[in-house]
């Protein structure tokens, strides 16, 4: 008898599928079983990029703790695809557990010696019960989840309390769902001792109140309640749901009671540069105006991205990150745009970018972003990627501040043009490099100008005197420091010791980030960590890297682009940022950051205070 | 081009129109393009229907793209928002400020470069849309900012100021207009003003996307004998279909026309187009007729002009979308934000 791992509520389950089989539905109502158990879950889709029949994971890891974070290993293999067996076995913890399909018999060399083995003839019991092939396709997936319930200990009335709220007022397709979770539910009991399995789900309390929702799914929330009328975009993964959540939110939340119009306008553009270039119009124009991308689609947009924010007009803009560069990994996660949005096209140019870390910062951020925009006049970026965009996260539920009104900025109206202010459109009036600017059609003989991606004064009239030209610049770049100031501040998570070593991270690395904290400290190693939630960087990024004799830099990325942005705007000594970069298309692990951290420190020649005291 | 700057004072017995506004209250900045250079007949031509419509100068938009055409907005409607944005873009920023603000009457002032080169895209997406504009594109067959190059709509065999004959196919852009879905399309000849001023305030009152293709010679470098876009050559092969009379739908009709020299086109808004015919039998409300007159014109090397192809009942964007009746851009927190009450009901729906 092999080992077997044993684990309550802290154990990685990988389901291996074939993608278009339907396995999508069953495996996210596996992980939701579990969280009505009060078990916080951390799912993850790893998906190629293709519809229909290409090898496709679910990977769950189930954390008592809370640690959302992906850990890395697999404790159980759920081996629905042939095409992958081989590896997908290789990749079971010594100890595991394969739970596969046994109607036809194996051979023995196809398993391995130091796992458990538990086969069950998910295809034998469906096809004795249903005769039309998508029945037996979609159910057998619904038939392991049931097999899986008895062998974890997983409350099957959480599983049919999901299916009544999933097939409400649809009785017959309820009835047939239970019925298929019966069937595996029945085959193991009488087959197999579930002892054989030592990874329980044990009810908790460790949800809370806290919500299970797609970064996408909440920025585009985000983005409605911020205020946005116009959306375009162009389809690109992993964006392309975030758009389409925006539909169904406005569908729901948009329309006017009386007439049913839409108080909003999507436009599924030609390409990027055309969706960047309806934001822009719709914004130059008075609307607030967002656009959702990837990678490749910010390369496209980076002529107007210019213009915007040369010409001063607001844009928001939400990168959802995948693997680059060119097309990259369209279906992998990565934080590599940072350059290419920070210092997008020609010219002197910076962007303000927030970096949300989870669901709930991408709604916060989308809507900040609209007001950011509107405040400063210029492109906001919401740097988000694949893994918080296209994977269910449990996080803090949505939150709405009732006294919060829109911040539209500096918008000069009529009244303020007939009480004889002074229009200047690119007039700096009190400071802060923000100048006013009007609507189109808000007087009929002030304050009309001309908007261009040319050299102009401060009265919009087009220059190229150098005086003027630099005048200009120094303004923007004025602005620019106001906008460090407003965007969101960094977080900081001190160590309960004193320590000369700290870490700057940022975006989705923080789960996995705050469980490393919790290694390194656990083994003796104290720091201190600054979450990152804007460029420009705040003033207290910098006091933060001053207050450390090394810093790590943790993102994922190959070329440390945050710590070159870090060593460039506050003229820094690189030796000082130490980079850990995991950039493989798979999110990062507190293993990873743990391990190279511990390496790291030991290159320094740094003995924990621990150890030198034994 | 002139250093003079025009005096700002007008003289007080200049007729004003029904808005109150005189001929010069459309004007803008003195123009820096060539002396002669086609596109400022056209400017010209955009300032006198503007007036002639009655509409309010702050209520247009104008937009361009780049290039000497896409400098030319800043020469009309001095007291109207404009925005020069970038090469071969115009379409779809105009597509945004549309969205943004439906009450606004949009003047989009592109290149041949601008509109069939870099920006063929948008220009065919922005008439498939049938976004309500008015697009109006300055066509001298060549580069003029850059001296002298072909552009994408020079005719296969005209020769450039170097000598050199072009061999590439040319694109024309009414009969790609028509093929997009845009719902009025014309072309004319910066030196017609009498045929360009009512179709600019036809288009312009258009409901949907208007498309004029106006033939407008470059004086510096594509004025010579061999170019098929020089005043001489356009003067000799214009081969004007029909000429207009733009009545909007509140005016009393008081001309009078001979019985079977016109035909009237009723648009949905009440607006008349008659459409004085001159010579052949021609119905601009047929589109596949449209496109063959078009075609057979270019076989023959004729300049094919007039109102060619018109939908008087067109759909807009904002029908397609089916946005609310104000623009969106007057919309605030209450419309737009559903309160903390429906925050709530989502998180529960997220459990």
């Amino acid at each position: 008898m092999p080992q077997a791992i044993t684990a309550v509520n802290d154990f990685v389950v990988k389901f291996a599928n074939v993608n278009g089989s339907g396995s999508a539905s069953a495996n996210e109502l596996f992980a939701r079983s579990i969280l009505r158990m009060g078990v916080p879950v951390s799912p993850r889709n790893i998906f190629p990029s293709n519809i229909q029949g290409l090898p496709t994971w679910y990977e769950v890891r189930v954390t008592e703790k809370g640690h959302l974070g992906r850990r890395g290993g697999v404790d159980m293999m759920v081996a629905m695809n042939p095409q992958t067996w081989a590896e997908d076995v290789k990749e079971i913890e010594p100890g595991g557990y394969l739970f596969y399909d046994s109607t036809k018999p194996m051979p023995s060399s196809m398993f391995r010696e130091d796992i458990n083995i538990i086969g069950v003839p998910l295809t034998a019991i469906t096809n004795a019960t249903y005769t039309d092939a998508r029945q037996r396709q979609l159910f057998k997936n619904i038939i392991y989840v049931g097999a899986l319930s008895v062998l974890l200990d997983i409350d099957d009335n959480e599983i049919k309390k999901l299916f009544g709220e999933q097939f409400k007022g649809k009785e017959k397709l309820l009835d047939s769902n239970v019925k298929a979770l019966n069937l595996g539910r029945d085959w193991v009991k009488q087959h197999v001792d579930p002892e054989q399995v030592k990874l329980k789900v044990r009810r908790a309390d460790n949800v809370g109140d806290r919500i299970f929702v797609e970064g996408n799914n909440a920025a585009a929330l985000g983005a409605v309640y911020g205020g946005a009328t116009v959306c375009a975009w162009y389809p690109i993964t992993p964006s392309s749901s975030l758009a389409e959540a925006f539909q169904a939110h406005c569908k729901k939340l948009r329309h006017d009671k009386d007439s049913g119009k839409a108080k909003y306008a999507i436009v599924q553009a030609e390409d990027e540069l055309a969706s960047i270039g309806i934001v822009i119009g719709a914004a130059w124009n008075g609307s607030r105006a967002f656009t959702s991308t990837s990678g490749p689609g910010i390369s496209l947009m980076t002529e107007f991205i210019g213009l915007a924010s040369f010409a001063e007009v607001p844009a928001v803009i939400v990168n959802v990150q995948r693997g680059g560069p060119s097309t990259g990994m369209p279906t992998r996660t990565q934080q590599s745009d940072l350059l290419s949005c920070a210092y997008a096209s020609n010219g002197d140019t910076k962007h303000v970018l927030l970096f949300p870390e989870d669901p709930k910062e991408c709604f916060d951020f989308t809507a900040d972003a609209l007001d950011l925009a509107d405040r400063l006049q210029t492109p906001v970026f919401v740097m988000t990627d694949l893994d918080i965009g296209m994977n269910h996260r449990l996080c803090q539920p949505f939150h709405w501040d009732e006294q919060r009104v829109i911040d539209r900025g500096k918008v000069m109206t009529a009244a303020d043009l007939d009480a004889g202010k002074t229009f200047g459109r690119y007039l700096d009036v009190d400071g802060d490099g923000i100048p006013f600017r009007t609507y189109p059609s808000t007087h009929p003989t002030k304050g009309a100008y001309f908007t261009r991606g040319t050299t102009k004064d401060e009265y919009a009239r087009y220059s190229e005197e150098g005086a003027v030209y630099v005048r200009n610049m120094e303004r923007l770049q004025k602005k620019f420091g106001t906008a460090a100031k407003i965007a969101p501040q960094p977080i900081r998570y001190s160590s309960p010791k004193p320590t000369r070593f700290g870490v700057i991270y940022f975006g989705s690395t923080h789960p996995s980030m705050v469980e490393s904290l919790e290694q390194l400290e656990a083994g003796g190693n104290h720091v201190n960590a600054l979450r990152v939630r804007s460029f420009p960087f705040a003033q207290s990024v910098e006091d933060f890297i001053h207050e450390h004799d090394r810093v790590f830099i943790v993102e994922q990325n190959r070329d440390a682009q945050l710590r070159t942005m870090l060593m460039s705007e506050f003229v820094l000594d690189g030796r000082k940022l130490v980079p850990v970069l995991h950039y493989d298309g798979t999110p990062i692990t507190a293993r990873f950051i743990t391990a190279d951290i511990e390496k790291k420190l030991g290159q320094l020649k740094v003995v924990s205070f621990e150890k030198a005291a034994s | 081009m002139t250093y003079i700057a025009k005096p700002r004072l007008h003289h007080p017995s200049l007729v004003k129109n029904k808005a109150g506004y005189t001929r010069r209250d459309y004007e803008g900045a003195v123009s820096t393009l060539c002396a002669g250079c086609g596109h400022d007949s056209i400017s010209a031509a955009i300032i006198q229907a503007s007036y002639e419509l009655d509409v309010l100068p702050h209520q247009i938009a104008k937009l361009s793209g780049i290039g000497c055409s896409s400098k030319a907005p800043t020469y009309f409607l001095g007291a109207s928002h404009g925005f020069n944005t970038v090469h071969g873009r115009m379409p779809s920023v105009m597509t945004g400020a549309n969205l943004a603000n439906k009450n606004l009457v949009y003047m989009g002032v592109s290149g041949d470069g601008d509109s069939a080169s870099i920006g063929l895209g948008q220009f065919a997406h922005i008439m498939r849309r049938g976004v309500n504009m008015t697009y109006i594109v300055m066509n001298n067959g060549v580069y003029g900012l850059t001296k002298g190059q072909f552009s994408a709509t020079a005719d296969k065999g005209s020769i450039s100021k170097k000598g050199v004959a072009n061999s590439d196919e040319s694109i024309d852009l009414v009969s790609l207009a028509i093929l997009m879905g845009a719902t009025f399309v014309g072309r004319s000849f910066s030196g017609d003003k009498h045929q360009l001023v009512p179709l600019i305030k036809a288009a312009m009152d258009h409901k949907g996307a208007a498309f004029l293709d106006v033939i407008s010679p470059c004086v510096a470098f594509n004025n010579h004998p061999g170019s098929t876009k020089s005043y001489d050559y356009v003067r000799e092969h214009n081969e004007a279909l029909n000429r207009i009379d733009f009545i909007e739908s509140r005016d009393e009709i008081t001309t009078s026309y001979d019985p079977g020299s016109v035909t009237t086109v009723q648009q949905h808004d009440g607006s008349l187009l008659r459409l004085r015919k001159l010579g052949e039998e021609y119905d601009p409300s047929d589109k596949v007729a449209a496109m063959k007159r078009v075609q057979e014109g270019m076989q023959e090397g004729e300049v094919v002009t007039g109102l060619l192809y018109v939908n008087a009942s067109p759909k807009d964007l904002h029908h397609h979308l089916n946005t609310v009746d104000v623009p969106l851009n007057t919309l605030g927190d209450a419309e737009l934000c559903p309160g903390g009450a429906a925050l709530d009901r989502i998180n529960a729906s997220l459990r």
